[in-house]
């Protein structure tokens, strides 16, 4: 096993340099500049070109490559073009709203989904079932924006319960946060819940029909027991792949919900970024992103490994 | 797999109009909600977009302004909100009378927010920063004409003047010449000191930043002693967020198709003015064929401004037929030279010898002035047998390709800089246009010793301008502002970019 977590956590480490490499030179092939961006339209190139050294940019981009791999290694990801404050700064302020938002959702989205899943698969073809299945469907067919719109129209305009969009920030208390992040997170998770049901009411009733049902069964386990203990553990396989996936979307793909509520999240960061050529701040957002969804993926492997040896290595 | 990002950004195309609709029946509900109890002396003002830094002087984003002018940094000068000039810093000033030597007579209960007193020595300061070599100022061109900076008390600075420039006080005026400590303008991008009614509180970037009264300021007390400023950049938050009373006003909303139903919203009261963004369809002077001015009066006559208005801006946009603002005494309305008649357009486009039109590149930045005026404009072009191929961009890559290298044929951008006919005279602008008649027209402007004379100059070359068809002149673009009703005071029109909270009041 511990062979095993090696050898995952090296191929990560070497994905996530050759990620910085790739991500860096891009980035430099595209046009544009930081400093013309913010100097807009009636700077003098002598101007532009003084901001262009203040900020760095007339060094050589073998250097400006080096000096972020080190500060990657330091923790030093140096000053945003845009902001004139640490990249390192901005981006922990953002991890603040988009990661509480995204595990919130997930919580929601498994609490939700699974027992629903479950319940499905246990009353598999009846009348139950058939509605469980339609709801679901409907989920899956609505985009998570809209479920944002909706409960701002009702909850917000209509009933004035929730804000209908920013954050207060974690400074003015656990309370006014989690107040700001539920709808955003409701909307977020009720399409990610419509997919866990579904995988979930799949995964379960194929390990019912499985022989080792029958044999727990036989061994006097009631129905309820062999579907909690045995189907339910066998068939979690799938549902934390989609999981794990699904929150490596949940970092990145929340843009649009962002936008629905004004939420200063990881995903407008990127926006805004991208906006003003903040190519200090894309790069280290952009290899964020995907350190984040190759740690997952390593992390469910893992999982994998625990939930069924048969998947670790010999 | 199907790109997630794009999937929903396409349908939250489609959703928007359904979305409008929905929200008047929700607002209907919300008239029993509880309106959040406010404080009369606190105000929520909700603006679109979020400044990157907050030292006007160091960079060019409108919403820098949109924050610190007048509320936390002053100049000697101010504009107000009719676009006149007042006095700040300075109390008066005089004049020579051959114009070369301004003297300023300051303030002497001014004071910086960290306590230092405002002085002669800090209008030196501050202007030789904009005049230095490193400076990042990007409106240069104030300061320009200043030959020495003399500060023989400490209430009084001396400017003498290379040599007479007509617009030299109103350049003082702007957000790009307000005044900062030397101990202090080093960290303005992010720590803003200045002398205004309002110091800088918190920052939460993404989200809000706080406004508070300051206690020490020389004019006295203004009503509102906490302005919290919110960014909410999505048209459709915007209005959700004035509906749910979670902003007090907006200063400038991007949901114009939804101004019937805040109207029709007994809480809000909605106020349509104009800002000085000249809105225009750019072409490119010195690419073939539009370097032919048949050619561009073709274009011209082919597009109708009135449906791109009303396409592009639900038709609140001020029709413009040159670059000069409507709300400047020397405007001519010159939208009649030009009419739309694309009948005559095809035949003007076969005289200069493309019976069978032509293509053009149409390259488009981010805002939907831009692109769904793009679209409508391409559709018009089609009608005399220009293909306009559509090509969206990013703001860095338009600056880059269209403004910088004058990699384009056709771009549609809005010019928000008020005052910004010089562009006309300058080399080697994107435009690609060089005029003798309007370099001489507009030097003798800045040189003009009469209103008068200033005046019949601006006119001058906004015919030429027209006269040359340079640009296609759509229309300027507007200021929705829509506040709770009870709020007094916000700027109906921007003749400059700027959001004074001394200026605002509950009623």
């Amino acid at each position: 096993m511990l062979r095993f977590l090696a050898a995952r956590i090296a191929m990560l480490v070497a994905a996530l340099a050759t990620a910085a490499l790739v991500i860096f030179l891009v980035l430099e092939i595209l046009p544009g500049d930081p400093a013309a961006a913010m100097l807009g339209v009636s700077a003098t190139p002598e101007t532009i070109a003084a901001l262009r050294a203040e900020l760095g940019l007339d060094q050589p981009a073998a250097r400006r490559f080096l000096r972020w791999l080190a500060g990657l290694v330091t923790g030093d990801l140096g000053l945003s073009y845009a902001y004139r404050v640490p990249v390192g700064g901005l981006i922990g302020e953002r991890f603040g709203v988009t990661l509480p938002l995204a595990v919130l959702a997930m919580l929601l989205a498994a609490g939700i989904g699974i027992p629903l899943g479950v319940a499905a698969a246990s009353r598999a073809n009846t009348r139950l079932d058939a509605v469980l299945m339609g709801v679901s469907q409907l989920g899956l067919a609505i985009p998570n924006f809209w479920f944002g719109l909706l409960f701002v129209l009702i909850f917000s305009i209509g009933l004035g319960w929730f804000p209908s969009g920013g954050f207060p920030g974690w400074s003015a208390g656990p309370g006014p946060a989690l107040h700001a992040l539920i709808l955003p997170a409701l909307a977020l998770a009720l399409p990610m819940a419509a997919v866990l049901a579904r995988i979930t009411r799949s995964a379960v009733i194929e390990a019912l029909g499985e022989d080792y049902i029958l044999t727990a069964r036989a061994k006097g386990l009631s129905r309820a027991e062999a579907l909690v203990r045995h189907a339910l553990r066998n068939a979690l396989i799938p549902v934390v792949t989609i999981l794990g996936l699904q929150f490596s979307f949940l970092l990145t793909g929340t843009v649009v919900v962002e936008g629905v509520f004004a939420l200063p999240g990881l995903g407008r960061l990127l926006i805004q970024a991208i906006g003003g050529h903040d190519l200090m701040l894309i790069r280290s957002l952009v290899l964020m992103f995907a350190g984040a969804a190759m740690a997952v993926n390593a992390l469910v492997d893992i999982a994998y490994g625990l939930l069924d040896p048969r998947m670790r290595p010999a | 797999m199907r790109d997630p990002v794009r999937h929903t950004v396409f349908q939250w195309g489609l959703f928007r109009g359904a979305f409008l609709a929905i929200l008047g029946v929700a607002a209907g509900i919300s008239a029993s909600s509880p309106a959040a109890a406010q404080a009369r002396d606190r105000l929520t003002l909700c603006q679109t977009l979020e400044p990157p830094i907050l030292d006007p002087t160091a960079g060019a984003a409108a919403a820098i302004r949109e924050v610190t002018y007048d509320n936390i940094f002053e100049g000697l000068v101010a504009f107000d909100r009719d676009g006149r000039i007042v006095p700040r810093l300075a109390e008066r000033h005089e004049v020579s009378a051959d114009g070369l030597t301004w003297r300023f007579f300051l303030r002497r209960d001014a004071r910086f927010h960290d306590g230092a007193p405002f002085t002669a020595a800090d209008v030196k300061f501050s202007f030789e920063r904009a005049l230095a070599p490193d400076s990042k100022n990007t409106q240069k061109w104030i300061f320009e004409p200043i030959a020495a900076i003399a500060t023989p008390a400490p209430d009084r600075v001396e400017i003498t003047l290379k040599r007479y420039t007509a617009d030299f006080l109103e350049g003082l005026a702007w957000g790009d010449a307000v005044i900062l400590s030397e101990a202090s303008a080093a960290r303005a991008a992010t720590e803003p000191v200045g002398t205004g009614p309002y110091r800088f509180g918190r920052w939460m970037r993404g989200d809000r930043l706080v406004l508070e009264r300051n206690p020490a300021w020389w004019g006295g007390t203004p009503p509102i002693r906490e302005a919290i400023l919110r960014f909410i950049s999505d048209p459709q938050a915007q209005v959700a967020a004035l509906l749910a009373g979670d902003c007090d006003a907006h200063t400038n909303i991007g949901a114009q198709e939804a101004v019937a139903q805040l109207r029709a919203d007994p809480r809000l009261v909605v106020a349509i003015g104009r800002t000085e963004g000249e809105t225009i369809v750019a072409m490119n002077n010195a690419r073939p064929p539009l370097d032919d001015l048949r050619v561009r009066r073709a274009i011209a006559m082919a597009i109708d401004r009135n449906l791109v208005n009303e396409g592009a801006i639900s038709g609140f946009g001020t029709p413009i037929g040159s670059h000069f603002s409507p709300n400047h005494p020397a405007y001519l309305d010159l939208t009649k030279e030009t009419p739309f008649d694309p009948r005559a357009a095809k035949a003007l486009l076969a005289e200069a010898g493309h019976p069978n039109g032509f293509t053009l590149a149409l390259r488009l930045p981010p805002p939907a002035y831009a692109r769904r005026g793009g679209e409508i404009v391409a559709a018009m072009l089609k009608e005399i047998g220009i293909t306009a191929r559509i090509e969206p961009m990013e703001w860095p890559q338009w600056l880059e390709r269209v403004f910088r290298n004058k990699d384009y044929d056709l771009t549609i951008v809005a010019h928000v800089e008020p005052m910004d006919l010089n562009i006309y005279a300058r080399e080697d602008y994107y435009f690609g246009y060089s005029s003798p008649a309007v370099k001489t027209a507009l030097a003798a402007a800045k040189s003009a010793r009469s209103e008068a004379e200033r005046k019949a100059a601006f006119e001058a070359a906004q015919r030429q301008i027209a006269k040359d068809q340079v640009n296609v002149f759509l229309f300027m673009l507007p200021k929705i502002t829509v506040a709770r009703k009870g709020l007094e005071g916000l700027w109906p029109h921007s003749p400059i970019p700027a959001a004074p909270i001394r200026d605002l009041r509950w009623n």
